[in-house]
């Protein structure tokens, strides 16, 4: 037997910080890099006495969720507590929930079209996340920041529904998509607002009991969760290959060695105890309320792409790709309101935008500059004071350092040649440097004036303006 | 005249007439304290000294007109569960020895926004848990009416000291029986309202579903005063009602003609002392003449009330008491060589062997594999519970049991069995799994000369039926008149 004779069966649980702006229990700040222990009360202190008292903006947020991924809204829910020991948890409870979920049964879609696959979304609930422990950052010993304790989060549930790395990945990129298109969690990977934890089991192709799994929690990069899933379903196949078992286990995914490794199994797995939270009421959502959020969801991925095809032309393809993120999409559209140019626009942002992105393994929220800047840039070019050329130049300084285009350069000394006087005086220096292609040119072969013309562009560093240096060759070349 | 033996109602006439000022009642309450704390040791951190300064700047207030609460400079207790901003908040536990809560109660808060004074923090219970005031990591209490006995618990150190006139008047919490069987204990008046009805915000919690903050007084108008300030939503607790204020010293009308008591028979039968079942039902009888229907009724579920109790309190408890897990404040023991350790210690050392015991039980009791037979057996048996005393209330405006089977008992004589302590709650114990209001009054004496407390149960938010019927019996018996604590025996 070999690695394709299995089926790799994966299933995702993800939690998203919620970008409301108070916490879930009480009204500090969820504001994330504060001085440590600077946005706290009693409440998110766990002091003696303290009451929770739940933020009505998590439930509404949790519910917008749930309608976007089509699942069932539960009409009366509760809140539960799950009790465990842990310096980051000052409580030693996190209230949770439990048996009834706010939302559950929901499916979202993903896949190329033509070969779209559905997902199953089991529940959707909300919780508190834990504070955050600070190892000898400052001085010896372990620091705790409480912070983040209490700040929103909705955990994500699907149906282990996905069968390869590549399929969880584009799973997880469409809950970030549309948890940014309803607005309700920024999914800022690298601050932990977005994290996973990832079951991950095998099986036979056309077995039908699932495998044991193991999972890999907190996963916050893209791309070790499609390396870790990879490691993992390789090393479990590895093991029932060599007739061994697969322990149900929690796993540490190391990003450094490529490799997991045990924390804890099943044997001293806790026992959580929940019961449900005395401290706090039932949630009883009626009919309107529900109603009421369904009406003002916010413009899903689905609905852009069709406005992108009728009202600016572009491709299904282009249309899908600048839809993905909610970032791209809406830079797309802020830029298109200042410079018109929707081909330019969305060519910029899908190639040499993305590009950089990519090179730098950076997420589209991560573009430093403005929707203004890119806006800037393309008029710049509109108008022929910069070439493309140069444009790109300019996009990668963007990356570096923000600011005003224009200011960029006129520092750079980039701005476009369009003198008749000073471009004449090149295409003459290039013509008596090249009379081979003078020859050719008169020949017939074409080819010759694009030569010229590229000589021109390096004797100016990229900034004459290229139709007029077209049409000065052509005009020297015939007389 | 002595000012300790007054009512806070007969004080605030006092004060009316300008006969005294806040300074004579601090004065004079201090000057007690000093006389019998010794032996009653109902303090676990006296404030005597803040307070006189605090009445000497209230005083001047109120000369220059800038209070005019009339409360402002009565003095209170207030049991070590409850936080107090700038004062510790030891809940009679060596785990909260020295912890100063950041933040006030919102009991608290109204206390102080009435200029009232603080005269000091009651022992109790370690963390409520208990009915004698034994388990108090510092100290016990005496009952000032025979010092070898104990005042009740947990709320025993608000209940005595207000016997002993050491406080006009004192809070207290109840779980379940912990200020209607103190009080009944010591002679005095308490009040257990309604679940929801006083914010729990800022009481430690012991069972968050079962707890309420409530009154010790030395009688059932001071009980209505003090209810008034205390009572009302409070948008930080989400289980207190949101409910129209209600003025409670209106409902004292000294008649009840036409009033519809029940009278559990199961109160009446094996356990109840003799002498205490003597004086209900002569107290019975006196509702009779005051013009009251009384009829027996049945609660048999009152049996399974009790396990109930014991299962959700625990449960609760084991979770709620998580938090001193000596990280961020309270009790961290010296020794440890790793992080479980730091836990485990912190927590065999700060804490007593009765809180213990009950976290190992709750602990169970919700533990996989276990918390369908128990936890969530217990939580449908509350539902019958409730829908029981729903049908009596359909029938009666009150129900009528003793306070405690007992009369106080002798300091140590539960020692051994903590069972036989938790039988002692079995008439208090299931007002709280319902959440109805019970208020414990004295209704007679022992051939030992021990206080016996009569208990009323009233229906949800029927705090001013409960407090009329209850006032109309005290007019008509006059007990503080009659008799008063000796502070006899002693000498431990």
């Amino acid at each position: 037997m070999s690695k394709e004779d299995y089926e790799i069966v994966v299933g995702l649980e993800v939690h998203a910080e919620l970008s409301t702006k108070t916490k879930i229990f009480c009204s500090c700040p969820t504001e994330f890099g504060a001085e440590p222990n600077t946005h706290v009360c009693p409440v998110c202190m766990a002091m003696p006495g303290a009451l929770p008292v739940l933020n009505e903006k998590v439930v509404e947020y949790a519910v917008k969720a749930g309608l976007a991924t089509n699942c069932t809204i539960t009409r009366q829910s509760k809140n539960d507590r799950k009790n465990y020991f842990y310096p980051d948890l000052p409580k030693s409870y996190q209230i949770s929930q439990f048996d009834k979920p706010l939302c559950e049964h929901g499916q979202i879609t993903i896949g190329e079209e033509g070969e779209e696959k559905t997902i199953g979304i089991t529940r959707i609930h909300i919780e508190e996340d834990a504070g955050k422990l600070n190892h000898n950052e400052f001085g010896s010993g372990s620091l705790v920041d409480l912070n983040r304790a209490g700040v929103p989060l909705i955990e994500i549930v699907s149906e282990p529904d996905m069968r390869s790395s590549k399929e969880a990945e584009s799973y997880l990129r469409k809950i970030k998509s549309i948890l940014e298109y309803i607005e309700v969690s920024d999914c800022k990977m690298q601050e932990g607002s977005l994290r996973a934890d990832v079951n991950v089991s095998v099986r036979k192709k056309g077995a039908k009991e699932f495998g044991t799994r193991t999972e890999m929690k907190n996963m916050n990069s893209f791309r070790s969760i499609v390396r870790a899933i990879e490691y993992e379903a390789q090393r479990q196949i590895e093991v029932l290959e060599e007739g061994g078992k697969i322990n149900q286990e929690t796993l540490r995914w190391d990003d450094v060695s490529g490799k997991t490794f045990s924390m804890r199994d099943k044997e001293d797995a806790q026992d959580y105890r929940y019961f449900p939270e005395p401290d706090l009421v039932a949630i009883k959502l009626s009919e309107e309320y529900i109603q009421n959020i369904q009406n003002h969801l916010p413009e899903l991925p689905e609905s852009r792409k069709k406005r992108y095809l009728e009202e600016h032309g572009l491709t299904k393809k282009e249309a899908k790709m600048l839809t993905a993120s909610k970032y791209m999409s809406n830079m797309f559209e802020d830029t298109l309101a200042i410079c018109k140019n929707s081909k330019a626009v969305a060519n910029w942002l899908l190639s040499d935008v993305s590009r950089i992105l990519n090179e730098k393994e950076l997420e589209p929220e991560q573009i430093p500059f403005t929707a203004e800047n890119l806006a800037k840039m393309v008029i710049l070019i509109d108008k022929g004071t910069i070439s493309s050329a140069i444009g790109k130049k300019v996009l990668e300084e963007l990356f570096e350092a923000p600011k005003d285009p224009e200011e960029i350069i006129k520092e750079k000394g980039w701005i476009q040649i369009s003198d008749e006087g000073a471009i004449k005086e090149v295409v003459l220096k290039i013509l008596e440097n090249n009379p081979q292609s003078i020859i050719d040119f008169k020949a017939g072969k074409d080819r010759a004036l694009g030569f010229l013309v590229g000589q021109a562009m390096k004797e100016t560093k990229g900034k004459a303006n290229p139709k007029m240096l077209n049409e000065m060759f052509l005009e020297e070349l015939k007389k | 005249m002595d000012i300790t033996k007054l009512t806070v109602h007969e004080l605030q006439e006092k004060l009316k007439s300008k006969e005294i000022t806040v300074v004579d009642i601090t004065k004079a309450y201090v000057e007690n304290i000093e006389k019998h704390e010794k032996e009653v040791q109902a303090f676990i951190t006296p404030l005597t000294k803040e307070a006189v300064e605090q009445a000497k700047e209230i005083q001047e207030k109120i000369e220059k007109g800038e209070v005019n609460s009339s409360l402002a400079g009565i003095p209170i207790g207030i049991k070590d569960n409850i936080c107090t901003k700038g004062v510790k908040t030891t809940c009679a536990s060596k785990m909260l020895e020295n912890f100063i809560a950041p933040y006030n109660a919102t009991v608290m808060e109204k206390i102080n926004a009435q200029n009232m004074i603080n005269l000091g923090k009651m022992n109790m219970d370690e963390f409520a848990m208990g009915s004698s005031t034994e388990h108090s990591y510092f100290q016990k209490t005496h009952n000032p009416w025979n010092l070898n006995t104990v005042p009740g618990g947990s709320s025993g150190g608000s209940a005595a000291a207000v016997a002993a006139d050491l406080v006009p008047w004192a809070l207290g919490s109840d779980t379940g029986g912990s200020i209607r069987q103190p009080a009944s204990f010591c002679g005095v008046v308490g009040l257990k309202p309604t679940y929801g009805l006083v914010s729990r915000y800022g009481l430690v919690a012991f069972a968050s579903s079962l707890d309420q903050i409530g009154t010790i007084t030395k009688d059932v108008t001071d009980s209505a005063i003090l209810l008034n300030l205390i009572a009302g939503h409070d948008k930080k607790d989400s289980t207190s009602e949101n409910k129209e204020k209600v003025d409670y010293t209106k409902a004292l009308k000294n008649n009840v003609k036409g009033l519809k008591i029940g009278i559990p028979k199961e109160y009446f039968g094996e356990g109840i002392n003799s002498e205490v079942k003597k004086s209900i039902e002569q107290s019975i009888e006196i509702y009779k003449k005051l013009g009251v229907t009384v009829e027996e009724c049945s609660l048999d579920i009152a049996n399974y009330a009790l396990a109930t109790y014991y299962i959700i309190a625990c449960a609760e408890a084991s979770s709620n008491l998580g938090r001193f897990d000596g990280i961020r404040y309270g009790y961290r023991a010296q020794n440890y060589s790793d992080l479980k350790e730091l836990f485990r210690n912190s927590r065999s050392e700060g804490f007593g062997e009765e809180v213990k015991r009950r976290i190992i039980l709750g602990t169970y009791v919700l533990s996989s594999g276990y918390y369908d037979a128990y936890y969530k057996k217990a939580q449908q048996v509350r539902t019958f519970v409730k829908r029981e005393y729903d049908k009596l209330f359909a029938k009666y405006d009150i129900l009528l049991t003793p306070a405690s089977p007992t009369t106080a008992f002798e300091i140590g004589a539960k020692d051994s069995n903590p069972l036989e302590m938790y039988l002692a709650d079995i008439c208090t114990v299931p007002v709280n799994v319902a959440g109805l209001p019970g208020i414990s009054i004295p209704c007679g004496i022992d051939s030992k000369g021990m206080p016996i407390g009569m208990q009323l149960i009233g229906n949800k938010f029927a705090e001013e039926t409960l407090l009329n019927a209850a006032y109309t019996f005290e007019q008509e018996i006059k007990f503080r008149e009659n008799y008063e604590p000796t502070f006899k025996g002693g000498a431990n």
